[in-house]
């Protein structure tokens, strides 16, 4: 394979990769920017990951089981949401057992009723998505250089990724253009002032918890539908913190958030590409070095030495209504 | 955080976790029984797998030992004002110190090497608390977020070094050689029979009594020294404590490294009292398990001990049951410790509110 082709196979799992982390990261997104603090980003990805699977096995469609897999990640985000501003309860501790209970209850689940250690069966035909070809790549895949790059990185995804691009579109319009998104922004920054424009706070961050729910159901569904072709045990394997990381990298924001998530994605590319590789010069490549780079760039970030991420005024504290 | 409900000290010590675990268990019972076994008939196999015999007791109390370490370390934090999620990483970290001393200086007889592999453990973890720490205190950054970081962090670090530093050589198994047997920490039962009691086997080895020791030193530290005071203060209010003259950022500082130091100290048990060698992911959730805890036993010692035997009872009663009900697998547990945080921890004032409501009526304070 030439140099240009490696890097085309690079960069077309890079996007792979990076859609699972597009989808959590832009829900955070959703979910900070209205000041509910979100760490349960991977349990709602485990949890839809596993209900995608079980439903579009026992349905025969993938479709049925993206919704069933939305289904399961909103009821995960209506609990946090039930939890921290209904109860007004603390948000990080919701957040981590959000997490628990879904990696508790995928594996005690998914043995109970396949019995092969918490995996389900593998996925086949319409019980996955498919790739779809877009208009005239075949024709463009003869052209150098960005034919090639429209042929091979562009075209040749599920409908999912492309779903996750219009996701960063619509995220970034309606947060910046929208009256709904100006007063969800609002309510993350101050919420008293919008409550005293008649506005309802609790309204409004259900509102956001539950977009993050369906986000996550959809980042889930590509993990087991398109990506692994079945539900594994932990099989976000941390992607909703490196999507957690993500989001504090793009300070908050639709548009970083899709170019951060896509060097991430690639970056684990990267790192699966030279896994057992030995460059002339430098030996083996240390490729967890790689896979911690952006949990480390994430440390030096906050830590205020590369810019300053600074999150939504009202994150993390809950509402109380003057009385 | 909302503001406080008030109840009276007893209901918010003892009731209120009590009711939070009882919700857990109903709810556990539910998944149970939707899973199609009877909760009853499993609830009894998981106690008398836990408790009903010398074995599984011991079993129950070497898990405890775990979680006691781990819940100290959210509890002191958390007296700080502090939620430290990075238990799980400063307890790999510990492993790693431990894992350093058992392996490079094992010519030491083992009235030496045990301590000293102990401190490196406690030194390891508190180094790895220390970075968020510090970052907290002086740069603003948010601990919560470090912390996750720093687990992962710890994980990938472990990993490299397992795979290529100090993995046992022509080996395919990612671990270090086994210590020599000056590193090991005794078990029970060995120092049993050797004053001529004897007891079944078990894994529970001498670092259950570091863990009650510790326990009996938070106390101490927590509600009778200076430090404590500061600890506490810095907690209920910085900008009082910044009043009276306590330095925020040390207090934050010293708080975590005592954190992290308490997580480095799974390794004692994990690491230098049963595997004898390093591995990857030994300590298998207890970071999290201490969240847990520590929000049951109300950041008290004496609670944590309690919370943590009863997490060690899921721990070993759940392994039982998983050989009875294959259907009903470990995985239980994180299930149940997930609910008991949630309805512990984010979901009490559900419990707390309708308490409160009862007991004003009566005009005892808190």
């Amino acid at each position: 394979m030439d140099v240009f082709g490696f890097g085309i196979a690079i960069f077309d799992s890079g996007v792979r990769l990076a859609v699972p982390l597009l989808f959590a990261c832009l829900a955070g997104l959703w979910s900070e920017r209205s000041g509910v603090v979100d760490i349960g980003l991977e349990g709602k990805l485990l949890v839809a990951a596993f209900a995608a699977a079980a439903a579009s096995h026992r349905f025969d469609s993938a479709w049925v089981g993206l919704a069933a897999g939305i289904a399961a990640s909103i009821a995960f985000a209506l609990v946090h949401g039930f939890a921290v501003i209904s109860q007004r309860g603390n948000q990080i501790v919701s957040g981590v057992a959000i997490n628990m209970l879904a990696a508790g209850l995928t594996a005690l689940v998914g043995n109970a009723w396949y019995g092969q250690g918490g995996r389900t069966p593998p996925l086949e035909g319409a019980m996955r998505y498919q790739p779809l070809t877009l208009p005239g790549a075949e024709q463009a895949a003869a052209v150098p250089v960005v034919g090639r790059l429209y042929a091979y990185v562009v075209s040749g995804h599920s409908v999912l990724v492309y779903v996750a691009i219009a996701a960063v579109v619509a995220t970034s319009f309606v947060l910046a253009r929208t009256r709904f998104g100006l007063r969800l922004r609002a309510v993350g920054e101050n919420p008293a002032a919008v409550d005293t424009a008649g506005i309802s706070v609790t309204g409004l961050r259900y509102a956001a918890v539950v977009i993050a729910g369906v986000l996550c159901g959809m980042g889930g569904a590509y993990l087991s539908l398109d990506q692994a072709a079945a539900f594994l045990p932990l099989m976000t394997a941390g992607k909703g913190f490196i999507a957690l990381a993500a989001l504090i990298f793009a300070k908050w924001r639709a548009w970083p958030a899709f170019w951060t998530c896509l060097l991430f994605g690639l970056l684990d590319a990267v790192a699966i590409r030279l896994q057992g590789v030995v460059v002339p010069g430098v030996g083996q490549v240390p490729v967890q070095a790689i896979q911690a780079l952006p949990y480390a760039l994430t440390v030096i970030l906050l830590a205020g030495f590369i810019g300053r991420a600074i999150p939504p005024r009202a994150s993390g504290t809950p509402y109380v209504k003057e009385r | 955080m909302s503001a406080p409900i008030e109840v009276p000290r007893w209901v918010d010590l003892a009731l209120v976790p009590a009711l939070a675990v009882v919700a857990a268990f109903l709810v556990a019972g539910l998944v149970v029984l939707a899973i199609g076994e009877n909760p009853l008939s499993a609830t009894l196999i998981l106690l008398r797998g836990a408790l009903g015999s010398g074995e599984g007791l011991g079993f129950t109390l070497y898990y405890a030992t775990n979680f006691i370490f781990t819940g100290l370390a959210v509890a002191v934090a958390f007296h700080a004002g502090l939620f430290n999620i990075g238990g799980e990483g400063q307890a790999t970290l510990g492993g790693l110190g431990a894992a350093l001393v058992c392996l490079r200086l094992d010519f030491l007889p083992a009235w030496a090497l045990v301590p000293l592999g102990a401190l490196s453990a406690a030194a390891f973890g508190a180094a790895w608390a220390f970075i968020p720490a510090w970052l907290q205190a002086r740069r603003g950054s948010h601990i919560v977020i470090t912390t996750i970081m720093f687990n992962m962090l710890a994980s990938a670090l472990l990993v490299y070094l397992l795979v290529n530093v100090m993995g046992k050589p022509g080996s395919m198994s990612v671990e270090t050689r086994v210590f020599a047997p000056a590193a090991h920490v005794p078990f029970v039962h060995e120092l049993a029979a050797q004053f001529g009691v004897p007891i079944p086997a078990s894994p529970l080895n001498l670092s259950f009594v570091l863990a009650l020791a510790m326990a009996a030193l938070m106390w101490v530290v927590l509600w009778r020294t200076r430090l404590g005071y500061a600890i506490r203060t810095v907690g209920a209010s910085p900008t009082a404590a910044a009043y009276a003259g306590i330095s925020n950022t040390r207090v934050i500082v010293v708080a975590m490294l005592i954190s992290g130091g308490l997580a480095g100290l799974v390794a004692v048990n994990e690491i230098m009292g049963v595997q004898e060698r390093l591995l990857l992911e030994f300590t298998s959730g207890a970071g999290f398990i201490g969240i847990a805890v520590a929000l049951m036993g109300r950041s008290h010692p004496f609670g944590i001990v309690l919370a943590s035997i009863l997490f060690g009872v899921l721990y070993q009663g759940g392994t039982e049951l998983a050989f009875d009900m294959p259907s009903i697998t470990r995985d239980m547990v994180v299930t149940i410790s997930g609910l008991v945080i949630l309805f512990a921890g984010a979901l009490d004032g559900l419990f707390r509110r309708p308490l409160a409501a009862a007991f004003a009526g009566r005009g005892k304070g808190a």
